[in-house]
C-alpha cells in the first residue's frame, strides 16, 4: 500500500481541519483553562464531532459507526494535535471503541458502541498505576466474589476519567505483577459504590483523573473478553492508542515548527531577520527532516495496524518512540527560537510544550518503546 | 487477483528460479561487486550468471524504456521487484554510476542520438562511467569550477583538474562539468559533457584514503579534444543537468548502508559483548544506542518508501533528496560507530585474516565520506533551508 493518504483520507483530513481550526483553535483550550471549566472540553463540540461521524469513526457499521481504520483515526488525531483541542476523541472514540469492538460480546457492543457513535456516551480506559507506563505491572486486584469480582486498587492518568459514563479497567485476576497472564478488563460504572474519582488538573490543561477502587463489586458479565487473558487484548488496544497519540504528536510538531519558521522570517535582530543566521537555519532544517521521517514512520504504523494487526508491535514502537523524541525536540526548539516570547503564557507556544510532555508519557515514552523494540529484536 | 499481484507472484517465482544462492548473501568484499565496463571481469560464475540473466530481462535498469535496454516496468512494478529482491537478499546485478546518475540525466536532457548511443551500453554493463564534478577549489562551492572547455571548430579543448573522481582509474567514460563561458556568472557558463577516458591527454592518480583504500582519484585533462556533439543539454546550461543528476546521486547515497541485509545490529553486538540472563545485551548503554539506531533506521526506511510513493503521486519536493541524503548518511555513520563500539578490541585489527583484512574499521572509516561526497551535510541542510523552508538569505 502506498505510504500516502488516499483521496478519501485527504478529504477526511480537510473536513476535520476545517471544523477543528474553526471551532477549537488554541484559544479554545486557553479559555477552558482560564475559566477552570468543569468538564474541561466542549460538549457542544463533541456533539459536532458525532454529527460529522468522528466519534463513531472506528465503530463498526452494524453498530452505528463508519467502520474506518487506524489511519483515519490518526488523521483526526493529527488535526487535534495542531490546535491542542481537548476532546474525548482519544479516550472514547479510539481507546474505548477499540477495546469494546475487539474484546466485547455482542451484548456489550450493542449496549455501548451505538451510544458512543451518536455522542451520548463517554468512556475512559484505566491502566496506569505507577509513575511510568508499565502495563504488565498492573496490580489493581480483582478477586472473585459471589457471581462476580471485587476490585481494590488505584489508577492514575485516566484520560477523561472525570467525565466518563463508562470505565474500562485493567485489573489483575491472577498471576503476579510483571506477568502477562492474569490480566482482565472490566466494564465498570463510575457511579458504582466504592469508586472515588479525583479530577487531576494537568500541566497541559487537558483532562485526566486518579481513581480509587475500594471493594467495588462487578458482575461476571462486566468482564470484557476472557478472564486472565486480557493481556493480549489490552496490548492491542494500547497499540492503537499509541498510534493515535503518535499522530497527535506529528500534528503538534508540525504546527510548532510552522509557527517557529514563520517567526524566523519576521523577527529581526542585529539588523537581520534571525532566519538568515545559519545556526538557526541548520537546526530548522534538521527539525523539518525529523518531522518528515516521523510522519512516515507513524503512517507506516497506522497502516500496519489496519493491515496486519498482530504484527504491528514493532512498527508501533518505532512510531511512538520517534514521535516522542521529535515532538520533544520540536517544542524545545520552538520555545528557544521564540526567545523570551516563547517563555510567556500569553504566547501559545508553551501550550504545545506542555502537551508534548503529556503525550510522551501516554502509553509509554520513547525509552519504554526503545526497550520494547530491543526485546522484540532479541537483544 | 490484480495485475500487480500477478506480477509479484511471477517475479518472485522468476527470482527464485534464477538468482543463484551465492548472490543472495550479503556482500563481504569489493570483489563481490560487478561494476561492468570494458575491462570488467566476473569474480565468480554465479556473479556472471546472475548479471546476464538480469541483463537479458532488462532488469539491470528495470524502469528504463525497453528501447534503451531497460525493462520498461511501471513505477509500481519496479517497487514490487525491489521488494521481492530485498526479501530474498538478492544483490544488485550491476551497481553503476551510469545507472544511478547519468542515465536519469540523459533520459531527461539527452538527444535521441545520445540516448541511443549511451543508454543501452550502460544497461548492458559495457561501459563504466565516472563523474567529473569536484575540483581542488570547487568542493561544496561546486559552481566555482575552473576546468575549461575552449571552442575549436566542431570540438572543445578541455584543460583542468578534477578531484574525488570515484573509480576514475577503472572508468571508460566520464560525465564532466566544464566551463564553456568564463565571462558569464559562475552558474551560467558551465556545460555538461561526455568523453572517453581513453582520450589523449586524460590521466588519473588514485588518492590513498584513511581507510587504506583508494576509491577516489585526481583526474587531469591536458588539451583533451571532445566533439561539441557530446554536450548534454544546452551549452552553458550544464548546471541544470548537474543539479538534476545530483538529486539522483543524493538519493543513491542516502540509501548507502546495509539496511535489512545480514544480521540485525543488536545481534551483531551481542556476538561480541554477550547477553545477560534475560537475553539483553550485556552493555546497557550500547543497548540503548542500538535501540535508538534501530528506531531511526526503521523510520528512515519508511520515509524512503514514502518519498517514492509521493513522487509517484506527484507530491514530492524536488529538494527532498537533500533531506534524505543528509539523514541517510548520518545514520550510516552512526551504524558504523556502533559496530566499532560493539567490536571493541577485535574491531581494531587492520590486516589479519581473522579480521578479514580489517574489514570493519576500514568500512567504518569509509562511511566518514558519506556526509561529504555528493554535497556535505551542511550543504544539504542549507538547501533544505533555502528551497523547502524558504528561509531568508539562505
Amino acid at each position: 500500500m502506498p505510504l500516502v493518504l488516499t483521496e478519501e483520507q485527504s478529504m477526511l483530513r480537510d473536513s476535520a481541519r476545517g471544523l477543528i481550526s474553526d471551532k477549537a483553535p488554541v484559544s479554545h483550550l486557553r479559555s477552558l483553562r482560564d475559566s477552570k471549566d468543569e468538564t474541561g472540553f466542549s460538549r457542544e463540540l463533541w456533539k459536532a464531532f458525532a454529527e460529522m461521524g468522528f466519534s463513531g469513526l472506528l465503530v463498526p457499521e452494524n453498530f452505528g459507526g463508519s467502520g474506518l481504520g487506524c489511519v483515519e483515526a490518526g488523521v483526526v488525531m493529527e488535526e487535534i494535535g495542531r490546535t491542542l483541542m481537548p476532546s474525548p476523541f482519544l479516550s472514547t472514540a479510539v481507546l474505548a471503541v477499540s477495546a469494546l469492538s475487539r474484546g466485547g460480546s455482542d451484548a456489550q457492543k450493542s449496549a455501548h458502541l451505538p451510544k458512543i457513535a451518536d455522542g451520548s456516551l463517554l468512556a475512559a480506559l484505566a491502566i496506569d498505576e505507577g509513575a511510568k507506563h508499565r502495563p504488565l505491572q498492573i496490580n489493581l486486584q480483582a478477586v472473585r466474589s459471589g457471581n462476580g469480582f471485587k476490585l481494590n486498587g488505584a489508577k492514575a492518568l485516566v484520560v477523561d476519567g472525570h467525565t466518563a459514563d463508562l470505565l474500562i479497567v485493567a485489573a489483575r485476576t491472577g498471576g503476579a505483577a510483571g506477568e502477562r497472564d492474569g490480566l482482565t478488563l472490566f466494564l465498570v460504572d463510575p457511579k458504582a459504590k466504592g469508586i472515588a474519582i479525583e479530577r487531576t488538573a494537568m500541566v497541559d490543561a487537558h483532562n485526566a483523573a486518579r481513581i480509587e477502587f475500594s471493594n467495588v463489586e462487578v458482575n461476571a458479565d462486566q468482564v470484557l473478553g476472557e478472564v486472565d487473558q486480557g493481556g493480549a487484548l489490552l496490548e492491542g488496544v494500547l497499540n492503537i492508542g499509541r498510534g493515535a497519540v503518535a499522530s497527535e504528536m506529528v500534528g503538534l510538531s508540525e504546527e510548532v515548527f510552522g509557527r517557529t519558521v514563520t517567526y524566523l522570517k519576521e523577527r529581526k535582530q542585529f539588523g537581520k531577520l534571525i532566519g538568515e543566521f545559519q545556526a538557526l537555519q541548520h537546526r530548522a532544517s534538521q527539525l523539518y527532516i525529523d518531522i518528515e521521517i516521523t510522519r512516515a514512520a507513524v503512517l507506516k504504523a497506522l497502516q500496519t495496524l489496519d493491515g496486519d494487526f498482530e504484527h504491528a508491535g514493532a512498527a508501533v514502537a518505532v512510531a511512538k518512540a520517534r514521535a516522542g523524541t521529535t515532538a520533544t525536540l520540536a517544542v524545545q526548539e520552538g520555545v528557544q527560537m521564540h526567545g523570551g516570547m516563547g517563555m510567556t503564557d500569553q504566547f501559545d507556544i508553551g501550550f504545545f510544550m506542555k502537551r508534548a510532555r503529556v503525550c510522551q508519557e501516554l502509553f509509554g515514552d520513547s525509552n519504554y518503546h526503545a526497550d520494547q523494540l530491543a526485546r522484540m529484536k532479541g537483544y | 487477483m490484480s495485475d500487480l499481484e500477478t506480477f509479484r507472484r511471477e517475479t518472485r517465482a522468476w527470482l527464485e528460479a534464477n538468482c543463484p544462492p551465492e548472490m543472495r548473501r550479503p556482500m563481504t568484499s569489493e570483489s563481490d561487486t560487478y561494476w561492468g565496463g570494458r575491462n570488467a571481469k566476473f569474480s565468480s560464475e554465479p556473479q556472471r550468471i546472475w548479471f546476464e540473466r538480469m541483463r537479458d530481462r532488462g532488469w539491470t535498469v528495470p524502469d528504463w524504456p525497453k528501447e534503451y535496454g531497460g525493462g520498461g516496468l511501471e513505477p509500481a512494478e519496479h517497487k514490487v521487484l525491489r521488494e521481492e529482491m530485498a526479501a530474498m537478499g538478492a544483490r544488485s546485478p550491476l551497481p553503476s554510476f551510469g545507472i544511478w546518475m547519468l542515465g536519469p540525466a540523459l533520459l531527461k536532457y539527452g538527444t535521441e542520438a545520445q540516448k541511443k548511443e549511451h543508454l543501452p551500453k550502460i544497461a548492458a554493463g559495457l561501459i563504466r562511467w565516472c563523474q567529473g564534478y569536484s575540483e581542488p577549489n570547487a568542493g561544496s562551492d561546486l559552481a566555482s569550477l575552473q576546468t575549461r572547455a575552449d571552442s575549436d571548430g566542431d570540438d572543445y579543448i578541455i584543460n583542468g583538474q578534477k578531484i574525488w573522481t570515484s573509480y576514475a582509474n577503472y572508468a571508460d567514460w566520464i560525465f564532466c562539468l566544464v566551463r564553456t563561458d568564463p565571462t558569464a556568472k559562475k552558474h551560467d557558463g558551465i556545460s555538461f559533457i561526455l568523453f572517453d577516458m581513453a582520450s589523449k591527454g586524460v590521466s588519473t592518480k588514485p588518492i590513498l584514503l584513511i581507510s587504506g583504500y583508494s576509491p577516489f582519484c585526481e583526474t587531469f585533462f591536458d588539451n583533451v579534444r571532445v566533439p561539441k556533439s557530446h554536450v548534454v543539454g544546452q551549452v552553458n546550461r550544464g548546471w541544470d543537468v548537474a543539479k538534476y543528476l545530483l538529486q539522483h546521486e543524493r538519493a543513491m547515497i542516502s540509501g548507502t548502508g546495509e539496511r535489512g541485509v545480514g544480521r540485525p545490529l543488536g545481534q551483531v553486538a551481542a556476538d561480541s559483548v554477550g547477553s545477560d540472563d534475560s537475553g539483553r545485551l550485556d552493555d546497557a548503554m550500547l543497548r540503548s544506542q542500538v535501540a535508538a539506531f534501530d528506531i531511526d533506521e526503521a523510520a528512515f526506511a519508511a520515509v524512503a518508501e514514502r518519498a517514492i510513493d509521493l513522487a509517484k503521486a506527484g507530491q514530492s519536493h524536488p529538494a527532498f533528496s537533500s533531506a534524505m541524503k543528509y539523514y541517510g548518511t548520518e545514520l550510516n555513520k552512526r551504524r558504523h560507530e556502533i559496530l566499532m563500539s560493539a567490536g571493541g578490541i577485535d574491531a581494531l585489527e587492520w590486516e589479519s585474516e581473522r579480521s578479514r583484512g580489517g574489514a570493519r574499521p576500514r568500512a567504518w572509516l569509509r562511511t566518514k565520506a558519506n556526509s561529504i561526497e555528493g554535497g556535505t551535510s551542511e550543504v544539504m541542510l542549507g538547501i533544505v533551508a533555502k528551497r523547502i523552508l524558504d528561509l531568508p538569505g539562505a
